[in-house]
């Protein structure tokens, strides 16, 4: 039996004033789980290029109506995952992905944190040890008079 | 003094060296990869005459322009006067692509109220009214203007309205070095 699972998604649009909500929903058929979750997996990992800190699924621009719609008609044509990411990327640029592929443009990105990571892991460690090393140090004689009398003269000054 | 009270002073140029650099770069601006890449292409009904389509493999041959436009969209307004003056100084052929405008539900026909009123410097306006072509041109928002040489190639993109000094700068010295490339 073919049953239908339906993907319900609500974008809410407040503005400042109460008067102009607009609420969005798009409705979306699929014929089995997976496609769904495929679907579903794609708008988030792609990026709408015009408001760019969303993925697809977040974004209220139209242009990321578009590509969530384009995304759909091809997840349920059958075509697989890399088919639609190639799609996007073809027009869109690595951009588009908020995963982008490893190559040489990408390369900071990637090993950028790991590397400050262990940079930063090593120097701390280095500072550790080399402060583990040093014995405290011992106050001499005049220090520590001098020190008792200023506590004295302290404590006298506050009565 | 101890060179290690230079260490912060350093780390704070540096930051403001990469601030200044991100400063110059626009976020917007996303490199386009039809940069050397054939022109996609479209069939699409001509606004004046919607019987006949106009696509983009029959500009091949020439240098031409697309630009993609739309009533409802306020700095096409800005850029229109520049286009058009483009368009009448080099005299390339240029389509204009209007973008989910002309015969949708929000729009009807204010496409071409807009062009009666601001003149129609276009060799043919195409109707997307789907934005599917739009999508095949990798469309963030409009308007953008391509430039696309002899072979059909897409050469170069750009993204926002074209401005007096962009078009001074950039689009006609480039339009004149694609002319002078062959076929």
């Amino acid at each position: 039996m073919k049953y239908l699972l339906r993907s319900l998604m609500i974008s809410l649009l407040m503005s400042f004033s109460l008067s102009a909500i607009a609420v969005q929903i798009e409705f979306h058929t699929f014929e089995n789980e997976q496609r769904e979750k495929l679907y579903l997996d794609l708008i988030a990992e792609l990026r709408c290029v015009k408001c760019q800190n969303q993925n697809l699924a977040e974004s209220n621009a139209e242009l990321a109506t578009d590509m969530r719609e384009k995304t759909y008609e091809m997840v349920v044509e059958g075509k697989s995952r890399e088919d639609v990411v190639n799609y996007m990327t073809a027009r869109y640029g690595d951009f588009v992905l908020y995963k982008p592929p490893f190559k040489s443009k990408t390369i900071l990105l990637w090993v950028g944190p790991p590397l400050l990571l262990f940079l930063s892991l090593f120097m701390i460690l280095r500072i550790v040890r080399k402060q583990s090393k040093q014995a405290p140090k011992q106050l001499s004689d005049d220090e520590r008079d001098s020190v008792r009398s200023m506590l004295k003269s302290n404590s006298s000054s506050e009565k | 003094m101890n060179k290690k009270y230079f260490i912060p002073l350093i780390a704070f140029m540096a930051l403001v060296g990469l601030m200044l650099f991100g400063l110059k770069n626009d976020p917007k601006v996303i490199p386009s990869p039809f940069i050397g890449q054939p022109a996609p292409n479209f069939s699409l009904p001509k606004l004046y005459k919607p019987e006949e389509m106009v696509t983009a493999k029959e500009m091949k041959g020439e240098v031409w322009v697309l630009n993609l436009w739309a009533s409802w969209c306020v700095s096409c307004r800005a850029e229109h006067k520049v286009l058009s003056r483009l368009i009448e100084k080099m005299k390339v052929p240029t389509i204009g692509l209007n973008y989910k405008d002309y015969g949708t539900e929000d729009y009807g026909d204010e496409a071409l109220a807009w062009l009666a009123r601001y003149g129609n410097p276009y060799q043919s306006v195409a109707v997307d009214t789907e934005g599917t072509a739009g999508l095949d041109w990798g469309v963030v928002g409009v308007p953008e203007t391509f430039v696309v040489d002899k072979k059909g190639i897409v050469r170069y993109k750009f993204t926002g309205p074209v401005y007096d000094e962009a078009m001074d700068q950039i689009l006609v010295p480039l339009i004149t070095e694609l002319r002078k490339e062959k076929r």
